[in-house]
C-alpha cells in the first residue's frame, strides 16, 4: 500500500495523469481515464468541504427565511420571507450583543498588536539564543484548550478565594500603589462592568503569542542592508522603526488585523465558558456568536438565529472590506 | 404523516412473524405491544427491530447509572433485548436529541429529558403521544404525582413525557449557624420578609450570609401564588405576566436582600458556591431535595449533621428539576412497544423507582412509593432527620404553571433586569416595563 502510495506521488509529481490513473485503476473497483484523476484525487475533500461547510452554509440561509419547530422535522418549516432579518434588526438583544462584541473586540485586538508588534522587534533583534524559548513561551496560550483557559481563569477571578484578588490585596497593603487598587475584593464576573475587561484580557493574553509570531516572520524577511544604510545615514531606533520596519510590516499587518477582526467579531468560546455560556449578569459578556447560539438552542428559534448569523456575516465582510481599504498601499507610498 | 391502509396490515403480520419466531412478544408485554403498534400506525419506518437488536437508550448522568442499574430487572422481562445506553453529558445530551428529532435520524428507542426540554419538546410534534389508548396510560396517571405527570402534557393534550424522578422543593439550612444567631426556624419560614429579616440577625450574628444569590428568591417568589394553570410569564392568550404584583414582590425583596448584603453573589454550581458551602459562608439554599444528595456526597461533605431541611418560606411548594422519559413519534411501532415496555419498567415499577431513590437520590415520580419505611429513615446528613417525610408532602402539593414556549427568554430577560435594579440601581416598575415590551415582541414568534 505504501509502496503504490509513493509511486502515485510519484506520477503527480512528474503530472503524468496516465501512470496515476492506471496505479489508480489497479486499487480502485473502477477503470479510470487520465482526465478524471484529478477529479477523483480531489473529491475526499470536496466531499467534506460540501457536507460540512458549504451545505450548513446554504441550510442556515434558508433557514433564515423560514420559522421552524425543530422537534417537528425537517418538513416544520414555514416560509415567512425576511421576516427573521426584521426581528434580528429590531431586537434590543442582538444590537447589545453586538455592542459587546465589538467592546470585547477592540479591547482585546486593538492590545494585542501594540503589544505584539514591539514585542517581536525586540525578539528579533535582542534575544540571541534565547529567541526560540521565548517565542515558544509567549505561543503556549495559542494552542492551549479555550476550556482549560477558562476554567484556569475562572479559578484566578474567582471573588473570595482567586488569586487575582489575593495579589491585589497583598499590593493594597503598599504605600502609595496601594491607593490606586480596590480595597474590597473585585466581583470579576459578578459584576457586569468587569466582565468585558476581564474576557478581554484573556483573549488578549491568549492570542498576543500568534501576532508575535506572525511579526517575527515578517520581521525576518526585511533586508538588514536597509537598517545598515539607514544607521550610517544617521537615522535612530525609532525613525528606523517608523520608517523602516512599521512600512515593512503592512502586508502583514493587514494579515494579522483582518484575522483580529474575524475572530474577534466572532468571539464565542472564551466568554460563554466563563459566564457558563449564559452571558453573564446583565448579559455583559453576551457575544453575537453567544446570543445567536442561544437564540437558536435555548430559545428554539432557528430561523432568527439563522437571520443573526448571516447579519453578522456582513458585518465581518464589511469590516474585513474597510481593513483591505485601511490597509492598501496609497499612490505614492512605495 | 399519513399511512397507506396496507401498511398496518403489513405491519401486523411482521410482528405477528417477529413474535412467533423471536418468542419475545409474550405475556402482558405482547398485549402491550399490539396495542401500542395499533396506535402508532401512522408514524415512521415499518420494520420491526432484528432479533435481539438492542434497546437504544439515550440519556444523562446519573440517569444512565439508572437505566444500566435496571438491567438486571429489563433482562428478566426481556430476555432476548439487551440494553445500549448512549451516555452524554446534559447539555450534549439534550442538543442530540434536538438534532435526532429534527431529523428523524439516529433515534433512541427511549430519551432522558429534564424538565425544561421537556416543556419545549412538548411544543413541536416530535414525541409519542402516550395519553393514546393503545399505551393504556390513563388508567395508570394518578400513580404518579399530579403536578409531574402535568409537566409532561403538552398545551393540546398530548402525554409527551412520564416522570421518572422529580425535584420537590426545600430549604436547607445550617442548623448550627441558626442557633448561634439565636434566629429560629419559625422565623426563617413563616413569611418572606421575616426570611429576609432572618437573614440580617444571621450575618449580624455569624457573619453568614443568608443566600447564594438573591435571584434564588426571585426564582421561588415568581413561582408563589401562581393560579391554577397560570403560566410563570405569560398567560394562555400569550398576554405579559410579569408587571404583576408577584414579579414585583420578589424583585422588592431580591433588591432588599442584595442591599443588605445577605447574597454571595454566586451562581450555583461555581467554585465560589460550593466553597461557600464547605466554609459555612452560605447559611441557606433553596433547592430540589437532590441537593441534600449532592452536598453530602461531593459538595460539602464536610459539613454531615449541621444541615436540616425544611418546606419553604411562607407556605411555597415548588419543583425544582426533574427527569422524564420519552419516545420518539417517528420509530417504527414495534420499536415503541419495546420502548414504552422500558418506560414503564423505569417509572410505574415501585421496586425500580426505590431502587433508583436509595441509590441515586432519585426521588419517586411513583406515588405508590410513598408508603415505603425508606421515607421515615433518618438522614445522617441532616443531623438524623427524616427529611424525605417533608419532600413526600411537598411532592403532592406542588402546582404545576403552564409552559410557553418563550419561558426560557423570559427567564433571561427577568434575570437581566433584576441584575439592573440590583447592581445598576434601576427601578422595579421601569425594569419590569422593559422586560414585558421585550417579551411582548417575542411572545407570538
Amino acid at each position: 500500500m505504501r509502496q503504490t502510495a509513493a509511486a502515485l506521488l510519484q506520477a503527480l509529481a512528474r503530472r503524468d495523469l496516465a501512470a496515476a490513473s492506471r496505479i489508480l485503476t489497479d486499487v480502485l473497483p473502477v477503470r479510470l481515464s487520465p482526465a478524471t484523476v484529478p477529479y477523483v484525487l480531489i473529491s475526499p475533500f470536496v466531499l467534506l468541504f460540501l457536507v460540512f461547510s458549504l451545505f450548513p452554509l446554504v441550510f442556515s440561509l434558508y433557514l433564515a427565511f423560514h420559522v421552524w419547530e425543530p422537534t417537528d422535522g425537517l418538513a416544520a418549516m414555514t416560509y415567512v420571507g425576511i421576516d427573521n432579518f426584521r426581528f434580528a434588526l429590531g431586537d434590543d438583544w442582538f444590537w447589545k450583543s453586538l455592542g459587546n462584541t465589538v467592546w470585547m473586540a477592540l479591547a482585546s485586538g486593538v492590545p494585542q498588536h501594540l503589544v505584539a508588534i514591539p514585542l517581536a522587534c525586540f525578539l528579533n533583534s535582542g534575544l540571541g539564543r534565547g529567541r526560540d524559548l521565548a517565542v515558544g513561551v509567549f505561543f503556549l496560550p495559542y494552542i492551549t484548550s479555550t476550556v482549560a483557559i477558562a476554567i484556569l481563569f475562572s479559578s484566578l477571578f474567582s471573588t473570595d478565594y482567586g488569586l487575582i484578588n489575593l495579589a491585589l490585596a497583598h499590593l493594597h497593603g503598599i504605600p502609595l500603589l496601594g491607593t490606586l487598587l480596590p480595597a474590597q475584593p473585585v466581583d470579576w464576573m459578578g459584576r457586569p462592568e468587569n466582565i468585558k475587561p476581564a474576557i478581554s484580557l484573556i483573549v488578549f493574553w491568549r492570542y498576543l503569542g500568534f501576532n508575535v509570531v506572525l511579526y517575527l516572520a515578517a520581521l525576518q524577511t526585511i533586508p538588514g542592508d536597509l537598517y545598515e544604510a539607514a544607521r550610517m545615514d544617521g537615522a535612530g531606533w525609532f525613525r528606523q522603526f517608523w520608517f523602516i520596519t512599521l512600512p515593512s510590516l503592512r502586508p502583514m499587518l493587514f494579515f494579522a488585523v483582518t484575522l483580529s477582526v474575524i475572530g474577534g467579531l466572532q468571539l464565542f468560546e472564551e466568554p460563554f465558558i466563563l459566564t457558563g455560556g449564559k452571558g453573564g449578569s446583565d448579559q455583559a459578556g453576551m457575544s453575537t456568536a453567544i446570543y445567536l447560539y442561544r437564540t437558536a438552542f435555548d430559545f428554539n428559534d432557528f430561523g432568527a438565529a439563522s437571520a443573526m448569523s448571516w447579519l453578522l456575516f456582513f458585518l465581518v465582510a464589511g469590516l474585513t472590506y474597510a481593513t483591505n481599504r485601511a490597509f492598501r498601499p496609497r499612490a505614492g507610498s512605495q | 404523516m399519513s399511512a397507506s391502509p396496507l401498511r398496518p396490515a403489513r405491519r401486523a403480520a411482521g410482528r405477528l412473524l417477529a413474535g412467533l419466531l423471536t418468542g419475545q412478544l409474550a405475556g402482558q408485554l405482547a398485549g402491550q405491544a399490539s396495542r401500542a403498534a395499533g396506535l402508532a400506525g401512522g408514524a415512521g419506518g415499518a420494520d420491526d427491530p432484528p432479533s435481539g437488536s438492542p434497546l437504544i437508550v439515550a440519556a444523562f448522568p446519573a440517569v444512565d447509572a439508572i437505566v444500566r442499574e435496571a438491567s438486571g430487572r429489563w433482562a428478566a422481562r426481556q430476555a432476548g433485548v439487551p440494553l445500549q445506553i448512549v451516555s452524554r453529558q446534559f447539555n450534549d445530551h439534550h442538543t442530540a436529541m434536538t438534532t435526532a428529532l429534527s431529523t428523524a435520524s439516529n433515534l433512541p428507542d427511549v430519551m432522558a429529558l429534564e424538565v425544561g426540554y421537556v416543556g419545549r419538546f412538548a411544543l413541536g410534534h416530535g414525541l409519542e403521544n402516550l395519553a393514546a389508548p393503545a399505551y393504556g396510560l390513563d388508567s395508570e396517571r394518578q400513580r404518579c404525582v399530579p403536578y409531574a405527570m402535568a409537566q409532561g402534557t403538552s398545551p393540546t393534550g398530548a402525554q409527551v413525557a412520564v416522570p421518572t424522578d422529580i425535584g420537590p422543593g426545600t430549604l436547607l439550612y445550617r442548623h448550627d449557624l441558626l442557633e448561634r444567631s439565636g434566629v429560629d426556624l419559625a422565623a426563617l419560614t413563616s413569611t418572606w420578609e421575616g426570611f429576609v429579616g432572618a437573614g440580617a440577625q444571621l450575618k449580624a450574628r455569624t457573619g453568614a450570609l443568608l443566600l447564594a444569590h438573591a435571584r434564588d428568591l426571585k426564582d421561588i417568589l415568581i413561582r408563589t401564588g401562581l393560579a391554577a394553570g397560570e403560566g410563570l410569564y405569560f398567560n394562555a392568550q400569550s398576554e405579559v405576566l410579569v408587571q404583576s404584583p408577584r414579579f414585583q414582590r420578589a424583585f422588592e425583596l431580591a433588591r432588599s436582600v442584595r442591599r443588605q448584603g445577605l447574597d454571595a453573589r454566586v451562581t450555583a454550581w461555581s467554585n465560589d458556591w460550593s466553597e461557600g458551602f464547605r466554609r459555612g459562608t452560605i447559611a441557606t439554599q433553596m433547592s430540589g431535595a437532590w441537593l441534600a444528595g449532592h452536598l453530602a456526597n461531593w459538595l460539602a461533605p464536610q459539613t454531615a449533621g449541621r444541615w436540616r431541611a425544611a418546606q419553604l418560606p411562607e407556605g411555597a411548594y415548588a419543583a425544582y428539576g426533574g427527569t422524564f422519559f420519552a419516545i420518539p413519534r417517528a420509530l417504527p411501532a414495534a420499536r415503541k412497544a419495546r420502548a414504552w415496555a422500558l418506560v414503564r419498567l423505569l417509572t410505574f415499577d415501585r421496586a425500580q423507582q426505590l431502587a433508583a431513590f436509595r441509590a441515586h437520590d432519585a426521588f419517586p415520580a411513583l406515588r405508590e412509593t410513598y408508603d415505603d419505611a425508606f421515607f421515615a429513615e433518618p438522614m445522617p446528613f441532616l443531623g438524623g432527620q427524616p427529611a424525605r417525610l417533608l419532600w413526600r408532602e411537598a411532592a403532592l402539593r406542588i402546582q404545576a404553571p403552564t409552559v410557553h414556549k418563550q419561558d426560557a427568554f423570559a427567564d433571561e430577560v427577568i434575570n437581566t433586569e433584576l441584575d439592573k435594579v440590583m447592581d445598576q440601581g434601576k427601578a422595579i416598575a421601569p425594569a419590569l416595563a422593559d422586560a414585558a415590551r421585550l417579551l411582548a415582541r417575542r411572545a407570538h414568534r
